[in-house]
């Protein structure tokens, strides 16, 4: 209870402890959410399942075995096999590092450019911003799976290139976010005394106005992330992300299509897969802005 | 005051149930209305807007209402249901609202919002109730009536708009009205005109007024009684005539702090608060 | 609104849509010369000789600088040339004026599936705000915010097709009733009420409503989200007070002055989840073999057909936009405030 009583002090002795204090505060209103913990327990589980996949996998992902073929769930295979033998339920658990591959890759090259673009349109205003805001639309008025699917078309199948489109279709939407919050923290007082006090336009934005940016994208980046999955799921299942045999879900269930009416479990074991961790990423974002972003949350 | 009261309120309490503990926003407040024009004054936060609301029946949900009497012409108002409430509304009590750029609904002509108050409580065509909107417009002193009825609110002044907010309360000619701060979101030079229509109205037809603000003089010098509140409960009640010579120290004190012509004094008085008044 | 008034605020809104127009050109024309395949070869097949290749390099404008390949790019598009698909040899345009309506079809009915379940479940989830009524509704949206639309069709077509046997299954029409109806407008529902073809039009409607369903639900997802959001915040406004003091029932205080306030954002949310059937037809229309312009799309992926890819693409691209700028203006229409 002491270490409670320290971060609750009402008046904190350091700027460590305020912070931490806070922290805090945003933690306790995080766990008062139950569909929120819910998702934080789900994202938890699928980082644990991607970093010990050959631990927790039964079989080997890849292991074809054409005596085994198209078996429905039991025992000894939790999840069934698919047309070639191989058991879902170890291709689901490998699968799982290549969805938070992918998610990981799109969002950390996305989010700086996003915030990037967007703070520099929004703090400099002008014919800046209107260029930039105007690329953005352009993107934005793509469909993001048709353009995606351009890309693959002018690429080439496969997962990089996979993740090369989607993270080409995403930047906009964390662009138009940073922005927002920029020209809003850009008319605020304390910005305008950092000017005063002769810092220069790249300072400000670096130092200032991006890191008061990054909460809300944050909060966008965790509600992308399932449609991220989704993307990548949708280009698998086309036959334009992962190739075989990589055990990517979309494509599983692209496998899984020709068997949907006799043997179910091939298609739908991948897909109550995806089901779960987008719902997960969802609501985790959806608890998070409850928290970090209360003027958006209802 | 007329024989039988309109209005009776005792012991009316007004409570929030909240996270951080239970908030009293009215503690057992009494006073009653007949048709005469009743002021109530308070600092912002004293309850008073929750008690207009009360006595509606339009405390928001965690809000409980409570009260030895709440009635209306001997209809006692937290027995009535929610029905019969819906009934009583704009018919018998009506409210006029503060802030007129809020209280319109942006989307829908002015006119029709109006109407919308007549048709809901009396038998009437479209064609009638736009007859007797424009009269009703008329009588709040909106010339070019027809005209101003096809305005949204964004289209009309503040004055304007409450001016359409009092008639859209006074067309189904309700017995009371109680008025939340009517003129504090208006211009200095246009509070004057809508409260002389207001006063005009309220005489001719001879309805009850509860006229709720946290302005003493004009309180003073508008109303025939004055309800003094301070932390959700009545100080005292006075007529309004007798204000200058208030024996409550809460009284007093406000009317210290008022700017005079007459008597200019260098630096005016703070408002001193006995917590003694909250106890009891 | 005067007429004047109303062509002006089009005109400004064509002026923005333009340049977003030019923008799109410029990304599918970059895509086009990106591709690894090669136009020539496609067009000539590997077999030709030199000179042959080189004529119809030189066909194609292919030696000329980027710049002004991109402006004999724009005069065709203008032209309303597309090129021609590679695997059924007819102009872009032709197959693409073939298959849309067909994902029309499925994108309307997909909206009007979603907007008419979607909007209520979000009044009703605001009014009932923190009730079981309101989980329901949050949880129902955000699964349509987090399952694959391919897979759902999958087992949407185990379970209603295979198993409980209530809908058509994949295409458009069951082998018995093709061509039975001549295509007027290419909508068989329509076409087939037209030439008063009942049995086709239940025939037809059995295939579409699975399909439509799916992607109804998507759009129910997004749009009960907003509109629970949107009616949040209109039911604390003062005007809802008012309309309350008035004596006006809840319902009407409820469906008639708060949800008239909350359809002004509405409308664009609308319009945006219209647009996004259409992009979420891509993936359905491969599950439910529906030969529609997402099955085109993809097809023409697979077999390299660029012109057809990017052509599909443009077209979409270019109803997007128009969406989006019909939503503007409709904006404009039903909020006073911003006439």
């Amino acid at each position: 209870m002491a270490a409670r009583d320290w971060l609750l002090a009402p008046t904190p002795g350091s700027r460590l402890q305020s912070r931490l204090g806070q922290a805090y505060l945003r933690w306790l209103a995080f766990r008062s959410n139950p569909l929120a913990c819910v998702g934080l327990a789900i994202v938890v589980a699928l980082l644990l399942l991607a970093l010990l996949a050959p631990a927790i996998a039964t079989h080997d992902p890849l292991a074809q075995s054409l005596a085994r073929r198209l078996q429905p769930p039991s025992a000894e295979h939790y999840f069934g096999t698919d047309a070639l033998g191989r058991d879902i339920f170890s291709r689901i658990v490998h699968g799982a590092r290549i969805t938070l591959l992918v998610v990981l890759v799109v969002v950390v090259t996305v989010g700086p450019i996003g915030l990037l673009v967007g703070t520099a349109a929004g703090y400099a205003g002008g014919a800046l911003d209107t260029v930039l805001m105007r690329v953005t639309d352009i993107f934005l008025a793509f469909p993001r799976l048709i353009l995606a699917l351009a890309f693959v078309a002018a690429l080439g199948p496969g997962i990089e290139n996979a993740v090369i489109a989607i993270a080409f279709t995403a930047w906009p939407p964390y662009a138009r976010v940073a922005r927002a919050e920029a020209m809003v923290i850009r008319n605020a007082d304390f910005i305008a005394a950092t000017r005063l006090q002769g810092a220069s336009p790249l300072r400000i934005v670096l130092r200032h106005v991006m890191p008061l940016c990054v909460p809300s994208l944050i909060v966008r980046s965790t509600l992308d992330m399932a449609g991220i999955i989704l993307t990548a799921a949708g280009l698998g299942f086309l036959g334009l992300g992962a190739q075989p045999p990589m055990p990517e879900w979309g494509a599983m269930i692209a496998t899984g299509r020709d068997y949907i009416f006799d043997q179910w479990w091939v298609a739908t074991m991948p897909g109550i897969a995806i089901c779960v961790v987008a719902l997960g990423f969802n609501l985790l974002g959806d608890g998070l802005r409850d928290v970090l972003d209360p003027k958006q949350g209802q | 005051m007329g024989a039988a009261p309109l209005l009776e309120v005792e012991d009316l309490h007004v409570r929030f149930r909240t996270r951080t503990g239970l908030v009293e926003a009215v503690r057992g407040l009494s006073f009653s209305l007949g048709r005469e024009k009743l002021g109530v004054v308070g600092e912002s936060g004293s309850g008073k807007s929750m008690t207009g609301r009360a006595i509606l029946g339009l405390v928001p949900p965690p809000g409980e209402v409570t009260a030895a009497r709440l009635s209306f012409a001997g209809q006692d108002l937290l027995r009535l249901g929610e029905a019969g409430m819906r009934a009583l509304r704009g018919r018998r009590i009506s409210m006029v609202l503060q802030d007129p750029k809020f209280s319109l609904n942006p989307v829908m002509r002015v006119g029709d919002q109006v109407a919308e108050a007549y048709r809901r409580h009396h038998r009437a065509s479209r064609r009638d109730a736009y007859d007797r909107s424009i009269a009703m417009l008329e009588q709040v002193r909106i010339r070019d009536a027809r005209r101003v009825y096809d305005l949204y609110p964004h289209e009309v002044s503040g004055g304007m708009g409450q001016r359409i907010m009092i008639a859209m309360m006074l067309i189904p000619e309700p017995d009371v009205i109680i008025a939340d701060e009517p003129t504090s979101a208006l211009d200095v030079t246009v509070q004057m005109q809508v409260l002389a229509i207001l006063d005009d109205l309220v005489t001719q037809r001879g309805m009850g007024l509860v006229f709720i603000s946290h302005d003493l003089a004009l309180v003073g010098s508008f109303c025939d009684r004055v309800v003094v509140m301070y932390g959700g409960r009545a100080m005292e009640t006075l007529a309004a005539r007798d204000l200058a010579g208030a024996s409550h120290p809460y009284t007093r004190g406000l009317l210290s702090c008022l700017p005079s012509l007459d008597r200019p004094v260098a630096a005016l008085p703070t408002l001193v608060r006995d917590p003694a008044w909250m106890g009891r | 609104m005067t007429l004047a008034r109303a062509s002006r605020l089009v005109g400004r809104e064509v002026a923005a849509v333009a340049v977003t127009f030019l923008g799109l050109l410029l990304v599918t024309f970059f895509i086009g010369r990106v591709v690894p395949i090669d136009p020539v070869l496609a067009a000539v097949g590997d077999r030709a000789p030199a000179e042959v290749y080189e004529r119809v390099r030189i066909e194609l404008g292919l030696h000329l600088p980027l710049h002004e390949q991109f402006w004999i790019y724009l005069r065709k598009i203008a032209a309303g040339d597309l090129g021609q698909s590679v695997l059924t040899s007819n102009p872009v345009l032709v197959d693409i004026g073939r298959v849309f309506p067909a994902t029309l079809e499925l994108a309307t009915l997909g909206t009007i599936i979603g907007v008419s379940l979607g909007v209520p479940a979000g009044v009703l989830a605001a009014v009932h705000r923190g009730t079981w009524i309101d989980q329901v509704v949050r949880v129902v949206g955000l699964f349509g915010f987090s399952v694959p639309v391919f897979w759902l069709g999958l087992v949407g077509l185990l379970v209603f097709y295979r198993v409980l046997g209530v809908v058509g299954g994949p295409g458009r029409l069951g082998v018995a009733f093709d061509d039975i109806v001549d295509p007027i407008t290419g909508v068989i529902l329509l076409d087939a009420a037209l030439r008063g073809e009942w049995e086709v039009f239940r025939n037809a409607f059995s295939h579409l409503i699975l399909p439509a369903s799916v992607l109804g639900y998507f759009s129910l997802a997004y749009v009960s989200r907003m509109t629970r959001s949107f009616m949040l915040e209109q039911l604390r406004q003062e005007y809802v007070t008012t309309a309350r003091v008035k004596g006006l029932p809840e319902g009407r205080v409820v469906w008639r002055h708060a949800l008239g306030n909350a359809m002004v954002p509405l409308i664009t949310v609308i319009a945006l989840s219209y647009a996004n059937l259409l992009e979420g037809s891509v993936l359905t229309e491969t599950v439910f073999a529906w030969p529609g312009l997402g099955r085109y799309i993809t097809n023409s992926l697979l077999n390299a057909d660029m012109n057809a890819v990017l052509g599909g693409t443009l077209v979409v691209g270019a109803v997007f936009i128009g969406l989006n700028m019909l939503a503007d203006i409709l904006y404009r229409l039903v909020d006073p405030r911003a006439r």
